[in-house]
């Protein structure tokens, strides 16, 4: 319907949006600009990491072969990354044992079994906390409580102690939310089916949440093998030596780095830079496991 | 409602596959009637709220007994308290007595995981679990600690008119199938373990009409070997396919109980009237 007296053309001309329409681009930047700044500093980071690398290679000879094959060493020329590569695999292991349990029972109590009591919610807000705990006060508590305590000593099972602690919360968390993620309707369907609790967890919850519960904890475990602080705290520098198990004294891989970074020589720094590109790998295919069983279980449930 | 031309087009797909039904509705509803499940001023409580009001009722044998009634009458209540699902709410609260074969479900030594083994249920909304179909199927077996082995999957698949539709790839996933198929498929889940009573909360309410009507004409078939409950807001297929109603109204009452052909013609109440010819609910 058309107001009698004006022409089409005036018809919506009168109502000015150019301010409006100029708000909504200028917006649009800022938080264009917001995004990609995070994906900006790592291309610089990335490019920073990847120059040292390729001038290590070219310029100090570092053979990848030899630098993954050889231990580590008080001279640049004969160093190595495998006693680090070796130390930083054996403590995922390890981690990932002391973690997964711990973490996936109680996140089954909490979300199937526990009531909705004080108890429960001051427990669920305790974890929330925990996860936002500075990694090197775990690196102080492995010091205080085992490496001093019951006198461990600097060894690779305190180390991956102190990482267990530090993504327990992770662990708990994100399986909770896979476990929630399972449709009430599927436990009602196996309650009437005859199955007891414990049949309706262990056969239908646990199956369907897994995929999640294995993402959250490949997760966590990525962010644990870069933590430096926590084995700086537990001791773990200055070992060039392969540990042989989780008694052994140990360097891992970021601590092995952060010692080569703080050496004066410039041989050192690009073995550190050759250190990091494996280290970021490593920690790539971790995420891309993540992500793949993520999007391989998505579209079920 | 499904049109004439897809009813007999399913009716000849369905009698291809399935044994057509030894007995005729009418015959049935002839038959004198064993009372299998019974209640006895049973009232149920969410918290402050009462759900259900005194219901006592008695339930045949190998008949379908429908319940129908206005959203919020109670009457998906009273189907949890058939088989104690409403343990799991944790503020319900169960007050008089429930018989299966005569002995009260809520008895201090009754072990609701048992009482389900004997009675089943079907859902509203499809709901089988993330797994093949096959697995889908002997759940119930494994569960039980019953053997299970491919008669027991194609006995209960056919039994739920599932079978000449998935027995190629009894291996892919439940999910995969169509809405119909999957609450044809939780129907089978229900039956493999052979259980005594089936209970069914709206099993056709989330479906196209088509196969509502596969899931009616199924009925007809279970209810010679077990006994049906099924809760329905559709009077027409209560009308259809039930021997007995139950007419719930509002605060939890059951209002009326009767041969489902007595109730849709000639109801005792006038309440009941109403509700069946549209004037409320």
């Amino acid at each position: 319907m058309s107001t009698p007296g004006k022409s089409d053309t005036e018809l919506f001309t009168d109502i000015d949006l150019g301010w409006k329409h100029l708000q909504n681009r200028l917006f649009l930047g800022v938080i264009f600009a917001a995004s990609m700044f995070g994906v900006v500093m790592l291309a610089l980071l990335l490019l920073d990491v990847a120059t040292d690398f390729y001038v290590g290679l070219t310029e100090f000879n570092i053979s990848l072969t030899d630098f993954l094959t050889r231990d580590g060493s008080r001279r640049a020329e004969g160093a190595g990354f495998r006693g680090a590569l070796v130390a930083s695999l054996m403590l995922m292991v390890l981690t990932a044992f002391l973690s997964l349990f711990i973490g996936v029972g109680s996140a089954i109590y909490l979300e199937e079994y526990a009531p909705d009591t004080r108890l429960t919610r001051l427990i669920e807000a305790n974890l929330a906390n925990l996860a936002g705990v500075p990694s090197i006060v775990y690196g102080l508590l492995a010091l205080a409580a085992f490496v001093n305590g019951i006198g461990m000593g600097p060894i690779l099972l305190a180390g991956s102690i102190a990482l267990a602690l530090l993504v327990m919360p992770i662990i708990i968390v994100s399986s909770q939310e896979a476990l929630r993620a399972v449709p009430d309707s599927v436990r009602r369907g196996s309650y009437a089916t005859g199955a007891t609790k414990w049949q309706t967890i262990r056969r239908v919850v646990l199956p369907a949440a897994f995929p999640g519960i294995m993402t959250g904890t490949i997760l966590a475990l990525a962010r644990a093998i870069g933590e430096t602080a926590p084995l700086l705290m537990v001791g773990a520098l200055f070992v060039n030596r392969m540990p042989y198990g989780p008694l052994d004294r140990f360097s891992g891989m970021p601590t092995q780095i952060y010692g080569w970074a703080s050496e004066p020589s410039q041989h050192f720094i690009h073995l550190a830079a050759v250190g990091i590109v494996v280290l970021l790998s490593i920690m790539l295919c971790m995420n891309g496991v993540a992500i793949y069983l993520r999007k391989k279980y998505e579209t079920e449930v | 409602m499904a049109t004439p031309e897809t009813k007999d087009a399913h009716e000849q797909l369905i009698s291809t596959s399935v044994q057509p039904s030894g007995t005729d509705r009418t015959d049935r509803t002839n038959q004198p009637d064993t009372t299998v499940l019974a209640s006895h001023d049973l009232s149920v409580y969410y918290g402050e709220e009462q759900a259900l009001n005194e219901v006592t009722i008695e339930i045949p044998e190998n008949k379908v007994t429908a319940i129908i009634g206005p959203s919020g009458c109670g009457k998906s209540t009273f189907l949890r308290c058939i088989n104690r699902m409403n343990d799991q709410i944790d503020a319900c609260r169960v007050e008089g007595e429930l018989t299966y074969q005569g002995k009260n479900v809520y008895d201090e030594d009754v072990d609701p995981v048992a009482l389900r083994r004997k009675i089943g249920q079907v859902f509203q909304k499809p709901n089988p679990f993330p797994k093949s179909i096959r697995d889908n199927v002997t759940y119930g077996l494994e569960v039980q600690g019953k053997s299970e082995t491919d008669e027991d999957v194609e006995r209960a698949l056919r039994g739920a008119a599932l079978w000449d539709e998935v027995k190629d790839q009894l291996d892919s996933s439940g999910l995969d199938l169509s809405g119909g198929q999957q609450q044809r498929l939780c129907i089978a889940r229900a039956i493999a373990p052979d259980p005594e009573v089936i209970l069914m909360d709206e099993p056709t309410s989330a479906l196209d009409p088509v196969a509502a009507s596969k899931i009616e004409d199924l009925i007809d078939e279970l209810v010679e070997e077990y006994t049906v409950v099924i809760v329905t807001h559709n009077m027409q297929q209560a009308a259809r396919i039930s021997d007995k109603t139950a007419v719930f109204l509002t605060g939890g009452n059951l209002v009326e109980f009767d041969e489902t052909t007595k109730v849709f013609e000639n109801p005792e109440h006038q309440r009941v009237e109403d509700y069946i010819t549209g004037r409320f609910g």
